[in-house]
């Protein structure tokens, strides 16, 4: 038999704990050991899992950061309950209903990335992370004054002027979205199942496509964009293919999000600059190019400041600091040459170990 | 037909004058040397010739097909592949990986067949596999394939370059110091690979080079630049003994 | 008069947004980072004069002295501790870096001042100038902003192009290597645009939170943002470019808010970046780099 290549053998394991993990929890909570503030949890650690897988490809295999994945996810939440809320009436099959929200919404944040990517990814330097950070703000405003509504007499759409429309619930009028108050009353779509379904799913793309010719193709620009160009490699074609996937997989964290919640609202908590922040501490403390540490990552940190309260106020503060010694303990020549020496040791000490043997 | 005919090549950053009128014709199969004192402009109609620069003057045509002005990834379409002076490898990526990611134009299927493993994402995989062992084995590289480039030696690292610049099956292989930090064994082992490319791939190859003996080895002709200019062309042996040629280099 | 009350009030904004862009762009040019931490560095300042005159209550030009020396020595600490060490890494691992900077200036202000607003108390204390016959009112504050934001333009053009310490600003710049080999000290130089960077950080975040009276610790990171926009506007790198980029975005902002709505105004704002990218990527006044391959 042909032995596996070691890629694929890791991520058959991540696959593998994911599995575990999802049965453990499964007995837990069918057994009634789960605690409800656990089972409470579970789906927004599945919807950062997932916004950090998007935002890996981009930071660690393409090389970009951006500043905006919580954008993009907005943009999935969004426009999937914005779905939902259209279809309600139409389709009764709860399964139907979140997956037409779902390819919407990714295809939603998919455009967006698109559209984000033509001024930014034909740029060198440092570009994409503050357009990125733009795109962010402007979404979260243009939403903020957003009126939608579904009337008697058709679909009437307002900006800034919410007033102008009158709803009547009475006869069944109803708004689709409502400024500042967002989409309220969605229907409960997400649970922890779909959630480890998509997990299981982003990572099926993400591990394919970057174990493939246009995978090696992102890493290239990454590695040398100059030395990609002069093989014959298209740099934009494939800086843009990696930042829509990765776009698209935060749209699909965004649609499992907004569906887990009655009322969703775009708010600088929730999708501003902070959560883009969070989950770059979550990939960067994961580690930059593994998909499997994004979601430990991101599981550890969701639940541990729930555990513990009292931490809540200086986690913000406790994530700078690991941003901060991360970096310098990966690139500063002072601990680069420490690892080393610890290496080294470490080298010295196993062979003389199979001396001895 | 010349392989690569450059005419009136110029090139202006600000008010200076880089390269000026610069002229060369290859011929097919040819081993052709640039020589020329440090900044004189090799490495510059270099990245004009890759279109990393976009000339202020002049014309190149390879093989009969104009790419004056082109972009760097239609020159390597068209033909071109070049090595670096200082050496840009994809260094968190395998050996191997380097080579088939030379390969990306030729051995192609698309992303959606990777992300679903279609039949063909196996069968073109396999291909490259192949093609770049078969590369690699030229180079003697083949034992280091699943290595990071990273982690190989100095003068292999050279190498690799040069086995991923053929990956893209070029006409005209451009190397920019290939024996730059290499000691004598290595640079005599290394114009023993280049005369190979050029037999066994029917390769036509430019070298810029500082090693006197390398290029009297292994180039057939030589153009000499000096401040942007070319000073001297012609058989190596003609060159070589040129007392303008030796007074550049040498000084008064 | 409307209009032209809007206008003055722009170039008002702009003038802060153009002293805070020269920061951004003095460190883009000659550290080629980007220093995400700048604008935290401004709320540092704030929140220095606004303790020194509230509660300290000395006199508003020791404050801003003040606010000037600390904000100066936290810019030169920050460039040493956490960029320093990271010369020679990837662009994504200082970007990286500098995030985090920005987010422990930001949490640490949060726990030592308080989520609550600060109502900040003007540092100019004169009276208002009344034109037209009181028609038109121009705040003494704003006629303060444009004027220290010309003098220091001035006085910065004339740093760079007349001293010694200038002109190895501009061969950093230009060649980091090379200017090292004619002996010029790299790193004193970076540490050198960083203290001026961050001194200009804490003068706009007085004449800021001057126009602007309401003091959090995120205070800063908008306005911050703000003025890379404006930098990337007027040509990132490039002393006047920041000056015109900054007073078009406030122009700008201050337009959009009057004409079109208040809460859009920011999308505006951040929307000329991405024109400006997407139709002009050097900015008015960039030039444009050649790589070194």
């Amino acid at each position: 038999m042909k032995n596996l290549k070691k890629s694929s053998k890791d991520h058959l394991i991540t696959y593998g704990i994911l599995l575990l993990v999802y049965i453990v929890a499964e007995i837990l909570i069918k057994t009634g050991n789960m605690s409800s503030l656990m089972q409470g949890i579970l789906v927004p650690v599945c919807v950062y899992s997932l916004v950090a897988i998007g935002l890996n490809l981009c930071v660690g295999y393409l090389g970009e950061l951006s500043l905006g994945h919580a954008g993009f996810m907005c943009v999935g939440a969004f426009c999937g309950a914005y779905t939902t809320k259209m279809l309600q009436g139409t389709i009764n099959n709860e399964i139907l209903l979140f997956t037409i929200a779902l390819v919407v919404g990714v295809i939603m944040a998919a455009l967006f990335g698109f559209l984000v990517g033509i001024p930014v990814l034909r740029l060198k330097g440092d570009y994409l992370a503050i357009v990125t950070l733009a795109f962010g703000e402007i979404i979260k405003n243009i939403i903020n004054v957003l009126y939608i509504a579904k009337c008697s007499d058709g679909m009437k759409v307002a900006i800034t002027d919410g007033g102008a429309i009158e709803v009547d619930e009475a006869i069944g009028e109803m708004w689709l979205v409502n400024g500042a108050k967002g989409i309220n009353r969605i229907p409960h779509l997400s649970n922890f199942t779909i959630g480890m379904i998509l997990i299981f799913v982003a990572l099926f793309v993400v591990f394919h496509l970057v174990d493939s010719r246009s995978g090696r193709a992102i890493m290239a620009i990454r590695d040398n964009r100059i030395a990609a160009e002069s093989v014959g490699i298209n740099i934009t074609k494939y800086k843009m293919m990696a930042f829509v996937i990765s776009a698209a997989i935060a749209g699909a964290g965004g649609v499992l999000y907004a569906h887990n919640l009655s009322t969703l609202t775009a708010t600088p908590t929730n999708f501003g600059y902070n959560m883009s922040i969070m989950i770059l501490v979550f990939v960067v403390l994961g580690g930059m190019g593994s998909f499997r540490g994004s979601i430990i990552a991101a599981t550890i940190l969701t639940i541990l400041p729930e555990g513990l309260r009292g931490l809540a106020d200086y986690r913000m503060l406790i994530y700078s600091v690991l941003l901060i010694s991360m970096m310098l303990f990966n690139w500063a020549p002072a601990a680069v040459n420490w690892k080393k020496k610890v290496m080294a040791s470490i080298n010295n000490k196993t062979s003389k170990k199979g001396q001895v043997e | 037909m010349a392989m690569l005919e450059v005419k009136n090549l110029g090139i202006s950053f600000g008010g200076l004058r880089a390269v000026d009128e610069f002229n060369i014709k290859i011929e097919e199969g040819q081993l052709y040397g640039l020589i020329g004192p440090n900044g004189a402009g090799k490495t510059t109609v270099f990245n004009m010739l890759t279109g990393v620069y976009t000339p202020t003057d002049g014309s190149i045509v390879l093989d009969g097909q104009n790419i004056t002005g082109k972009k760097t990834v239609e020159i390597n379409k068209a033909g071109i592949a070049r090595t670096f002076q200082n050496i840009r490898l994809f260094t968190e990526q395998t050996v191997i990986d380097n080579v088939k990611i030379g390969l990306h134009n030729e051995k192609q299927y698309s992303m959606l067949t990777g992300i679903l493993r279609l039949p063909k994402y196996k069968k073109i995989e396999k291909e490259m596999d192949e093609k770049a062992l078969e590369l690699l084995k030229v180079f003697d590289l083949d034992g280091e394939a699943d290595l990071l480039a990273k982690n190989l030696p100095y003068g292999k690292q050279r190498k690799l370059e040069i086995a991923r610049a053929l990956a893209t099956n070029p006409k005209l292989l451009l190397l920019d110091e290939p024996a730059a930090g290499m000691n004598p064994n290595e640079t005599e082992e290394l114009m023993k690979t280049i005369r190979f490319v050029r037999d066994h791939f029917k390769m036509t190859v430019l070298l810029i080079e500082h090693d006197m003996k390398l290029v009297s080895g292994i180039c057939e002709e030589l153009t000499v630049l000096n401040f942007g200019q070319v000073l001297c062309q012609g058989k190596t042996m003609d060159v070589l003994s040129n007392p303008e040629v030796i007074k550049a280099y040498i000084g008064d | 008069m409307d209009f032209l009350s809007y206008l003055i009030n722009g170039i008002s904004l702009g003038s802060v947004y153009a002293i805070i862009a020269l920061g951004y762009t003095m460190v883009y040019g000659i550290a080629k980072m980007l220093n995400f931490a700048h604008g935290d560095v401004i709320m540092v300042g704030c929140y220095i004069v606004f303790m020194m005159m509230g509660k300290a209550g000395v006199p508003p030009i020791v404050a801003i002295l003040g606010a000037v020396v600390i904000c100066t020595v936290l810019g030169m600490g920050i460039e040493k501790l956490a960029y320093k060490p990271l010369r020679r890494a990837t662009s994504l691992a200082v970007l990286i870096t500098a995030i985090g900077v920005s987010y422990f200036l930001q949490n640490s202000a949060l726990l030592i001042f308080g989520a609550d607003s600060k109502s900040f108390t003007s540092v100019v204390n004169l009276p208002n100038l009344q034109l037209a016959g009181g028609k038109l009112t121009i705040s003494s504050t704003t006629l303060v902003t444009v004027i220290v934001c010309i003098v220091i333009m001035l006085a910065l053009s004339f740093f760079i192009k007349k001293t010694k310490a200038g002109q190895a600003m501009l061969a950093v710049s230009e060649d980091k290597d090379a200017a090292m080999l004619m002996g010029i000290n790299a790193n004193a130089t970076i540490s050198l645009t960083f203290a001026i960077g961050s001194c200009l950080a804490a003068i706009a975040g007085a004449l800021f939170c001057s126009a602007y009276p309401v003091l959090t610790p995120y205070t800063g990171s908008m306005p911050g943002i703000k003025a890379f926009t404006a930098a990337v506007f007027g040509g990132i790198g490039s002393i006047p470019g920041a000056f015109i980029g900054g007073i078009l975005l406030g122009v700008i902002e201050i337009f959009a808010k009057a004409y079109v709505s208040s809460q859009l105004s920011d999308a505006i704002v951040f929307a000329v970046l991405i024109i400006v990218l997407l139709v002009r990527p050097t900015g008015i006044l960039g030039k444009k780099i050649h790589e070194k391959v």
